[in-house]
């Protein structure tokens, strides 16, 4: 069974009388383990369809299994729970939050989990070490260069060990070197068993992934197998 | 979310914000104070003027005219003039033979402006009766109060109270000299003992005349304005007022209790419906001063939608690890909470510092003021504001509950 099936996705904004396709007929799955990259230009909908496949926005017709669970009908606190331990996000700008600790950053998805607060602390230590921040735990995020918070923000999307890991141009806002550390993390996890989707608008990065979906103007152009992968290695170096 | 964490959380948010939680919680903080120092000094106050009225004397029993309902203040002490009450009526009772009744005095009361030579002063005159001396203990200091012979005769004599006698003759001897009172001569035949302020009424500023004489020489009434019965013993004066009554029935051919046009009260009573009046005033200054704590309430409520608006990320960025509504909810409505609860216990610690510092300086200033800071009244604050932070704080945490986590995510 796919981890990921949509079948004849749409989705369309509606401003009074104008309604506006983002999104037409898509039909593709992803199975568990699995490394895709959804490349297009931007307006193309790759950003609303990661929203919809991470459960933050709803689609206006079609159907989207999850782990054979359809999630149209799922309710508010259910979906909640899906983006809570099923999921993970890594953002373009971080988004950690201003004037806390490395470790209160990583921290905060436990919080809207059943995990008791004595536990929180050494699973967060451990998601942080795992990306190479464990001399970093009680540094203010504001502090940290782009590379280091991008990997904060990674060990915060790891923290809750979901099945499937988003990142949305996880690399753009990073320097080439940093940049490729962050992709090297990725492979690694994906190594390791987990599903990684990633979001980009750059053939190069797009290449570290083992499959390509293409969008152009909200429909599926292309879904090919990378040939000539990518590979980076911790020191910002490629090897091929 | 457990609830732990979101305390946890909004001190940390509150501690990252040092200053504008403090601004925030200022209204809240200062609407408290304002209620405990209200609440604390009014009690003070109280038993200040209470201490004043036991010292009194608890064996004197007052008649008012007109009837009074059971609680409530007679109404002759609002200041409506009701005139049922006769001099004859205190004769009736202080001749009425009961052996624990001891004195009656009647009294009216008016101003005028006195003048002796370039001096003149602003002062009350009491009519009363020879009595007077007797059930109320004063004292003369020099020459004599009047006889009741000279009261009957309607006698034009006078006696001054301490401070007139000073105000008026400063170090000369003022007894045989004449004053004008409403242009009636009156000879001054005594000058009382210094008694203070009691009960209202500066004792020393007055002028003693016999009761006929100001009736009829000065005021042109037949009525008296109150009367005050002495009983010799405490134990006896509920069956005095019994007795007064009947006397005061029988006089006025009254046969039902309910026809009533006087009121009997006895000192303690009289502290009851002052207790019930000062209460009612305490409790309308506690009330408009809770308008400050409201006040506040929308101050935080605007500072909390700011907030929203500032944290638009940090809400999408909760909802997209997994926050539900609810979470989100009940997030910022702690943290209003904490802001208005920290500000109620810094204003009630204000509010009793304000409050000991009040009766320490009245204390040492000679009045008898006990210091009042009732548990249940910082209780009332604490609860107080916590409501306020419910209230003022559900608004903007469902406005940040309600937040797309998408646009908030993209908000910059």
């Amino acid at each position: 069974m796919s981890l990921i099936d949509v079948k004849n996705l749409s989705k369309e904004y509606r401003n009074g009388e104008v309604v506006t396709p983002v999104l037409r007929g898509l039909n593709f799955a992803i199975q568990k383990g699995e490394f895709a990259a959804i490349m297009g230009p931007s307006g193309s909908g790759k950003s609303t369809l990661m929203h919809i496949l991470g459960f933050l926005d709803t689609l206006s017709s079609g159907q989207y299994i999850f782990d054979g669970r359809d999630v149209s009908t799922l309710s508010e606190d259910e979906l909640a729970e899906m983006r809570s331990c099923s999921v993970g996000f890594v953002f373009q700008s971080f988004n950690l939050l201003p004037r806390t600790t490395v470790l209160d950053n990583a921290i905060l998805p436990l919080m809207y989990t059943k995990d008791k607060r004595p536990e929180w602390s050494a699973k967060a230590k451990a998601a942080l070490e795992s990306v190479g921040l464990g001399h970093r735990l009680h540094h203010m995020s504001d502090q940290l260069s782009g590379g280091e918070k991008q990997r904060v923000a990674i060990a915060r999307a790891l923290i809750n060990k979901p099945e499937l890991i988003f990142a949305d141009e996880p690399t753009g806002n990073l320097d080439s070197k940093s940049g490729l550390q962050v992709m090297k993390i990725f492979q690694d996890l994906n190594a390791q068993g987990h599903t990684v989707i990633l979001v980009t608008h750059e053939k190069y990065t797009a290449e570290h992934a083992q499959r390509i979906l293409r969008l152009k103007d909200g429909a599926l152009v292309g879904d090919e197998k990378v040939r000539d992968r990518q590979l980076a290695d911790g020191n910002g170096e490629l090897r091929k | 979310m457990h609830y732990g964490n979101s305390m946890h959380c909004s001190w940390k948010t509150l501690a990252a914000n040092k200053a504008r939680s403090f601004l925030s919680m200022l209204g809240v903080i200062i609407g408290v104070m304002v209620v405990i120092i209200i609440i604390s000094v009014g009690a003070g106050a109280q038993s200040l003027i209470l201490n004043q009225i036991k010292s009194l004397g608890s064996n004197l029993v007052g008649v008012l005219p007109g009837q009074s309902e059971e609680k409530g203040p007679p109404v002759a002490a609002l200041g409506v003039v009701i005139t049922t009450l006769k001099y004859e009526d205190g004769k009736a009772i202080a001749q009425s033979g009961n052996p624990h009744i001891i004195g009656v005095a009647s009294y009216v009361r008016g101003i005028d402006t006195v003048v002796v030579g370039d001096k003149k002063t602003d002062t009350n005159f009491l009519g009363t009766t020879a009595s007077y001396i007797n059930v109320e203990d004063a004292n003369v200091e020099t020459g004599r109060f009047f006889t009741e012979e000279e009261e009957r005769a309607m006698g034009r004599v006078a006696a001054l109270g301490s401070q007139v006698a000073q105000d008026l003759f400063g170090n000369d001897d003022p007894l045989g000299k004449q004053i004008k009172i409403k242009r009636t001569p009156f000879t001054i035949i005594g000058v009382m003992k210094a008694r203070g302020v009691s009960g209202f009424q500066n004792q020393d500023n007055q002028i003693f005349v016999p009761l006929p004489a100001a009736q009829k020489l000065l005021l042109g009434i037949n009525h008296v304005s109150f009367m005050r019965v002495k009983v010799d013993s405490g134990e006896y004066v509920d069956s005095a007022m019994d007795f007064v009554k009947q006397i005061l029935r029988a006089e006025h051919g009254i046969t039902n209790a309910a026809d009533d046009d006087f009121t009997v009260r006895s000192a303690t009573d009289g502290l009851a419906a002052l207790t019930q009046i000062t209460n009612a005033l305490r409790f309308f200054l506690a009330a408009v001063a809770s308008i400050a704590l409201v006040v506040g309430g929308f101050g935080i409520m605007n500072i909390m939608l700011a907030a929203v608006t500032e944290r638009t990320r940090e809400i999408g960025l909760r909802k997209a690890v997994g926050a539900r509504h609810s979470d989100i909810t009940r997030q910022f409505l702690v943290e209003t909470v904490t802001i208005t609860l920290s500000g109620g216990i810094i204003g009630a610690l204000f509010g009793i510092l304000l409050s000991v510092i009040a009766a320490t300086v009245a204390q040492n200033l000679g009045y008898k003021w006990d210091l009042v800071v009732t548990f249940s009244s910082v209780l009332f604050a604490g609860a107080v504001s916590v409501a306020i932070g419910l209230i003022f704080g559900i608004v903007p945490a469902r406005r940040a509950s309600r937040l797309n986590p998408i646009e908030a995510l993209r908000y910059e």
